[in-house]
């Protein structure tokens, strides 16, 4: 601590050079924030699927519906121990930008199956005895300003009435929380039956079903089973992992992770090079008074631990600042308006931000801190 | 009446020779030199530029190792001591006073002054009363918070001084601490480093071209080609 004020005085040396540099490493951080916030949304909750859960959809695809009749057959499969299915509404909410998934579901079954959508009980009972009710996730009640009893009207894009109209009206019964942070809570979810009598055409259909394993060393051989039970039918299924189903979802878009490695690993570099830069510019401005501190008594590994230091805070403060910025900014929303239903930043992504920051400290300072440790005093004072 | 014994020597340099290489040409810089200072002196080092005078100067302060010989400074063997030790001795030791000051522009005078105190395990409030005190000595307490480049010449030599002095050290080691200041300037100087020997019994070796900063000196030696002598060779 004694020596901070000495670091701190040689970074104010060059003020502008140093805040360009800290401006860089800070946008290099907000873009790093990003883009972790981005990759946790295009991993659509993998890392929180339900090892014990199944989702069954049909074999070409998933927007070809399956019947609803085949609910009770994957019940009665060995191995399955719950089993329920959703719908895609697509509908709109005032305007077509006001995105969120709209599902019709059956309330208690699929309640079951997602214990991480925290309702509260009363809400619940009122969701399963409301035809007409629907839940809604926190962050899109909150987004839109509802609330219980609240009357909400969604514009459909498919499924239109017996009547004609498209017009379709819910009672908002509940909002549902995530039990973890990267829980979506986005969703909005009413009744099946609901949907099945009202709708114009696709009676008895449904968009997918979701299934629970009585044990999870089991699932691949109960999605085989599933599977066997409706080959050689007009909709044979494909079975699989809830993991395995969201990753290859995210992967149709491409691998994220590896192109998000890619980019941040540019960045990185570019900074490591820009911070390296200034850390050498200013230790070959002041040869000199690196050979008077070394002429005091300062030791080689004291003076190499004082430019690595200097290096190490230019890195944190911007590394800081910009992780910083980077959580506020996730945290006021998604900026797609609602395509990425998870979006924030992870916790263990800010960690890595912090330790990669200490790291490019590190790494930018090692070898104008070398060439500082290794200055022959004599030679230093000779300059002068 | 007997006059009072000498105090012995506080410096003792026995055949020291330092060498240089430059390409495959080695270049004899100190050629046998034999010196000793008594503790209290204040010694004149003076010689054309080339003879040798810096270099010998960072012999005594342990910026340098001999290339034979041995330097001793207070019974201490220095041209045997590690780099770490070396630097450590340097801290506690020697005081330098450069000729262009080389303060550190981005701190101001007390803090260019505390820098050899952040090696000592003295807390800040102890720091600051040795800074205090040395900016006392030197005379300029009212400038303590003024960077150098708010300082005349004169001023910035004297917190140079002043960062000399602060750890008390054994040996004050001057390199043309008036080379580059006015007369006026230097004269205020010369008075200060006078000051520093008589009231303090500071151990001063001061290298300087001048014959009027060398009159200041209790003692002058001259170096020409490498070795010492005491009287000027022309």
């Amino acid at each position: 601590m004694r020596f901070l004020h000495l670091i701190w005085s040689n970074l104010k040396r060059r003020k502008l050079r140093t805040l360009l540099t800290l401006l860089s490493i800070v946008v290099a951080f907000i873009l790093y924030g990003y883009l972790s916030a981005i990759a946790r949304a295009m991993d659509q909750g993998v890392s929180l699927a339900g090892a014990d859960r199944l989702i069954v959809r049909h074999r070409v695809s998933i927007t070809q519906p399956l019947p609803e009749s085949y609910l009770r057959r994957i019940l009665a499969i060995p191995g399955v121990q719950n089993a329920a299915h959703a719908s895609w509404f697509g509908g709109i909410y005032q305007d077509p930008r006001n995105f969120f998934a709209q599902m019709a579901i059956i309330p208690e079954a699929y309640l079951d199956l997602y214990p991480e959508f925290l309702l509260p009980a009363d809400q619940r009972l009122a969701f399963i005895r409301t035809r007409t009710g629907a839940i809604a996730g926190r962050r899109t009640a909150q987004k839109y300003g509802w609330n219980i009893g609240d009357r909400i009207p969604i514009q459909a894009t498919v499924w239109v009435r017996q009547n004609g109209e498209s017009a379709w009206e819910f009672d908002l019964v509940g909002i549902y929380d995530g039990a973890e942070e990267g829980t979506d809570t986005t969703n909005f979810y009413f009744h099946y039956d609901y949907l099945d009598e009202a709708r114009a055409f696709g009676q008895g259909l449904v968009g997918w079903y979701m299934v629970r394993v009585q044990d999870p060393d089991q699932a691949a051989t109960v999605a085989r089973l599933i599977d066997a039970e409706f080959a050689n039918s007009p909709q044979e299924t494909k079975t699989e992992t809830e993991g395995a189903f969201l990753r290859g979802w995210a992967q149709q878009i491409g691998d994220i992770t590896t192109i998000m490695s890619a980019i941040l690993s540019a960045v990185f570099f570019t900074i490591l090079l820009v911070t390296g830069n200034t850390m050498a510019q200013s230790v070959r401005e002041r040869t000199e008074e690196l050979g008077v501190l070394k002429a005091m008594g300062f030791d080689n590994l004291l003076t190499l631990a004082l430019v690595l230091a200097e290096s190490c805070l230019l890195a944190i403060l911007g590394g800081t600042a910009g992780l910083a910025i980077a959580w506020f900014l996730i945290a006021s929303g998604d900026p797609t308006g609602g395509a990425l239903p998870i979006f924030y930043f992870p916790r263990q992504n800010l960690l890595w931000g912090i330790l990669i920051a200490c790291g490019l400290g590190l790494a930018a300072g090692w070898l104008p801190a070398r060439q500082a440790m290794r200055l022959q005093i004599a030679e230093a004072l000779r300059r002068i | 009446m007997d006059s009072p014994p000498l105090p012995p020597p506080i410096l003792i340099i026995e055949a020291v020779e330092k060498q240089f290489r430059r390409g495959t040409e080695t270049l004899h810089i100190l050629q046998g030199i034999d010196l000793q200072v008594r503790r209290g002196e204040f010694v004149a080092l003076m010689g054309p530029s080339g003879s040798g005078k810096t270099t010998l100067l960072n012999l005594i302060g342990g910026l340098d190792r001999p290339s034979r010989g041995r330097v001793a400074i207070d019974d201490q063997r220095i041209d045997q001591l590690s780099d770490r030790r070396l630097a450590a001795w340097r801290a506690r030791h020697v005081g330098f006073v450069f000729q262009l000051y080389n303060l550190l522009p981005v701190l101001t005078a007390d803090r260019n002054v505390e820098l050899p105190l952040l090696l000592t395990s003295l807390n800040k409030a102890r720091r600051r009363q040795q800074v205090a005190l040395a900016l006392r000595v030197v005379g300029l307490t009212d400038r303590a918070r003024h960077y150098p480049r708010q300082l005349s010449g004169g001023e910035q030599q004297r917190v140079g001084i002043a960062r000399a002095i602060v750890t008390d050290p054994t040996l004050l080691l001057c390199d043309e601490p008036t080379g580059d200041l006015d007369r006026k300037s230097g004269d205020d100087i010369l008075d200060l480093l006078q000051a520093l020997n008589r009231d303090h019994g500071k151990t001063i070796i001061m290298v300087t071209h001048d014959p009027h900063a060398s009159a200041r000196a209790t003692r002058t030696i001259y170096l020409n080609k490498g070795q010492l002598s005491a009287t000027a060779v022309a």
